[in-house]
């Protein structure tokens, strides 16, 4: 992975001087609450129910085990001893002191990480596929282009005052892990036939509010020209984009008013004049590049007869390797998921103990480096087949070893208004019921692939648009409830979930999806899933099964409308 | 009342008046105007003696005033909002592509934090919100010692460097 040089390490050192500095302007009255806000903000520092959040960058979803012990140390030493893995491939912890974080900051600088641009209306933390480098169907390895778009990002200093929030997906693979069409900007890495290396660019895809699919605004272009066509795109967001209406700022917007072409027409204009120096060199690309070398790889029969052994020996292990290991395109390697969905703990939190712990499954298995998925789970990217048992007995001993990835219970979850100040309504509450509602093993693996995602509000952290099942708190005259849509999908195909009628209170929603679960499962063809059943028919049979009997409740309640 | 600039990393008075949106009327001293007084008295204030500058909100394009800069002494820009970053790109528009060589002041509600970014999308020139000492803030041009990304004040990126091997400043 990447590792900084004296460059790197000086301005991150820089940035935590400048926001001590920062910090202590405010805590001495010379920065005003709505001064330091967005400033704390572009640091990863929210104020939120109990105490401030801190959200630490990891870029494109990367860690070394080294990092990861940190993180655990700070979880241990200036947090309540765990932190909360987010869906951008980010930790936050949850219980930070305002006057500690600039510690906190010098503590992640050693380890050569940092909160830089972890919110505030600039360019995020960049995301990518957690199996880059690794997964069958990559055509181009993409975190050597996230590392020059992260450094390209840092302090830009054009581009610091976004009129919204702007996040970064690249995806170098055939199959899409990334949410791509869901982003301000996805970088789709592809070649062409002459075998030239471009970029599919699609802009003004997100979720929110508004919710909507990107469009692709150019087909190809040039790799080099990666930072001055992003340069193009964000000066006609930055100065066009909408800052009179907070629901109408992000770049989708601009792009539905202007239409597509008119959005590409602009870019290319503005891109014409881009400045050669900016054109990323073959050097640069080689230097970043060989940080991301192939690990020193045995060479390994496709086959390991131990592995094969075990599986046949236990149903357990066979349940769990069926579904947490993943292909990888060396012989005699696999990629490894340690679940953060164990029933009755929120999603993606994880202890200082189980990061300690996680740190030390990486050194031994998997060349010392791990990451982090949109899905909320940590991946080991390179075990070698004959380890997968070891690493199976020693993930079950933490509590990492729940085989449900890809299925129900591998909800994806804000933290919801138990600590998120945005949110309307609880998520982990309920992604706990409904989790133990769905706790039998043959059960689970019958339904079969499902994404459940909930969010606590409209900021859709939780990506409930594109949940096989989607949950959305909303509130309504100061109650909790939940508006459920279905038949949103992520990947390539992606698509955005239809609302099914009025939402539910808490108290129901195990069993409102245990009436989706039930109509799919009465309905579906062989080998369907759950979201292509919804696709087949639509949402009316699943509407009438969920409803049946509410008839009078669901006529006085009109539905929420806000995800149409 | 002459107010504290910083010019050039330094803090002087202001020896210009910067004129309201709503102004009509053009007094005879140094004066900033809005774009919209400009176009409407171009060429009485090109026959002028006396400098004149004008001076951009964050709506207006600063190509319609790239023809008139050879008349100009200043052009400034207006921050209406501690958060509004829409004139970062005006500056790098007016230097870099159209050619802007003279001051370029920024000024409205911006504060020491806003400094450093400010001067490297080519402003020379800063009128902070009253709250805010531009001596304090004449720090701020030091906060950051390399920069990742061209700009207006350095366009080559570092990794055109790195290469070189530029030590670190």
């Amino acid at each position: 992975m990447y590792r900084y040089d004296t460059y790197d390490h000086a301005l991150v050192a820089e940035r935590v001087a400048q926001f001590r500095d920062q910090t202590r302007r405010f805590l001495s009255g010379a920065l005003t609450e709505d001064e330091f806000r967005p400033l704390r903000l572009r640091n990863g520092l929210y104020i939120q129910r109990h105490a401030p959040m801190l959200r630490v960058a990891i870029p494109y979803g990367l860690l070394a085990s080294d990092q990861l012990r940190m993180l655990a140390r700070i979880a241990a030493e200036y947090d309540r001893g765990y932190g909360h893995f987010s869906t951008r491939q980010n930790l936050q912890y949850n219980w930070p002191k305002l006057e500690t974080v600039p510690d906190i900051l010098h503590l992640l600088s050693t380890v050569e990480m940092h909160a830089i641009q972890t919110s505030g209306n600039c360019v995020r933390n960049i995301t990518t596929d957690h199996f880059a480098g690794i997964a069958p169907d990559e055509i181009v390895d993409p975190r050597p282009f996230a590392e020059i778009l992260r450094q390209w990002s840092t302090f830009h200093p054009e581009f610091n005052w976004l009129p919204r929030k702007f996040k970064i997906a690249i995806n170098g693979a055939e199959g899409d892990r990334t949410a791509l069409l869901l982003h301000d900007i996805g970088l789709h890495f592809v070649r062409n036939a002459a075998g030239e290396v471009g970029i599919r660019v699609i802009v003004g895809g997100g979720m929110g509010r508004t919710p909507i699919i990107g469009h692709a605004i150019n087909e190809f272009v040039p790799w080099r020209h990666m930072l001055t066509y992003v340069e193009a795109i964000l000066r006609v967001y930055n100065r066009y984009g909408r800052r009179d209406n907070i629901w109408k700022a992000r770049i989708k917007i601009l792009v539905k008013s202007l239409g597509p072409e008119e959005f590409a027409r602009q870019v290319e204009e503005e891109w014409k004049d881009h400045d050669p120096l900016s054109v990323i060199t073959d050097e640069e690309l080689a230097r970043v590049s060989a940080h991301f070398s192939r690990p020193a790889y045995e060479t390994l029969p496709q086959v390991d007869p131990f592995h094969v052994q075990s599986l046949a020996d236990s149903r357990a292990f066979s349940r769990w390797a069926q579904q947490n290991v993943h292909p990888h395109r060396e012989p005699g390697y696999a990629a490894v998921t340690l679940s953060l969905k164990k029933t009755g703990v929120p999603p993606g939190d994880v202890t200082a103990e189980q990061m300690q712990f996680v740190a030390d499954l990486a050194d031994r298995y998997s060349f010392g480096e791990l990451r982090v998925s949109h899905e909320q789970n940590l991946i080991l990217a390179d075990v070698r087949k004959r380890d997968l048992f070891a690493v199976w007995q020693a993930a079950k001993s933490q509590g990492l070893a729940t085989p449900n990835i890809g299925l129900l219970t591998n909800i994806i979850a804000c933290p919801g208004g138990d600590f998120c100040s945005l949110a309307n309504a609880k998520s982990i509450p309920i992604a706990e019921a409904i989790q133990r509602r769905f706790d039998d093993l043959d059960y689970l693996h019958d339904i079969g692939e499902l994404d459940l995602n909930i969010s606590g509000c409209m900021n859709s952290c939780g990506h409930h648009h594109i949940g096989h099942i989607g949950v959305l708190g909303v509130d309504k005259q100061g109650a909790e409830w939940y508006q459920v849509s279905i038949g949103g999908r992520q990947g390539a195909n992606a698509s955005l979930g239809e609302v099914i009628g009025p939402s539910f209170a808490a108290a129901d929603m195990p069993d409102v999806v245990a009436k989706l679960i039930d109509t799919y499962l009465d309905l579906r063809h062989e080998d369907e899933r759950f979201v292509d059943t919804v696709h087949r028919l639509g949402i009316a049979p699943f509407k009438q099964r969920v409803y049946a009997g509410h008839e009078r409740a669901a006529a006085n309640d009109s539905p929420v409308s806000e995800a149409a | 009342m002459a107010q504290q600039i910083i010019r050039n990393r330094r803090v002087e008075e202001d020896r210009w008046e910067t004129l309201p949106a709503e102004a009509t009327g053009i007094p005879a001293s140094p004066v900033i105007v809005p774009l919209a007084l400009w176009k409407a008295n171009r060429d009485e204030l090109v026959a002028r003696r006396t400098p004149v500058g004008v001076w951009l909100k964050p709506d207006d394009e600063p190509a319609e005033l790239a023809p008139d800069l050879r008349h100009l002494a200043i052009v400034a820009v207006q921050f209406p909002k501690w958060g509004d970053g829409r004139g970062y790109s005006t500056a790098t528009l007016l230097r870099r592509r159209h050619g802007w060589r003279g001051e370029l002041r920024a000024f409205g509600d911006l504060g020491r934090d806003h400094l450093f970014m400010l001067a490297r999308v080519g402003f020379d020139s800063f009128r902070l919100g009253d709250r805010h000492d531009p001596h304090e803030a004449l720090a701020a041009f030091n906060d950051f010692s390399l920069r990742y990304q061209g700009a207006v004040d350095d366009p080559a990126p570092l990794f055109r460097k790195r290469a070189a091997g530029v030590s670190v400043q």
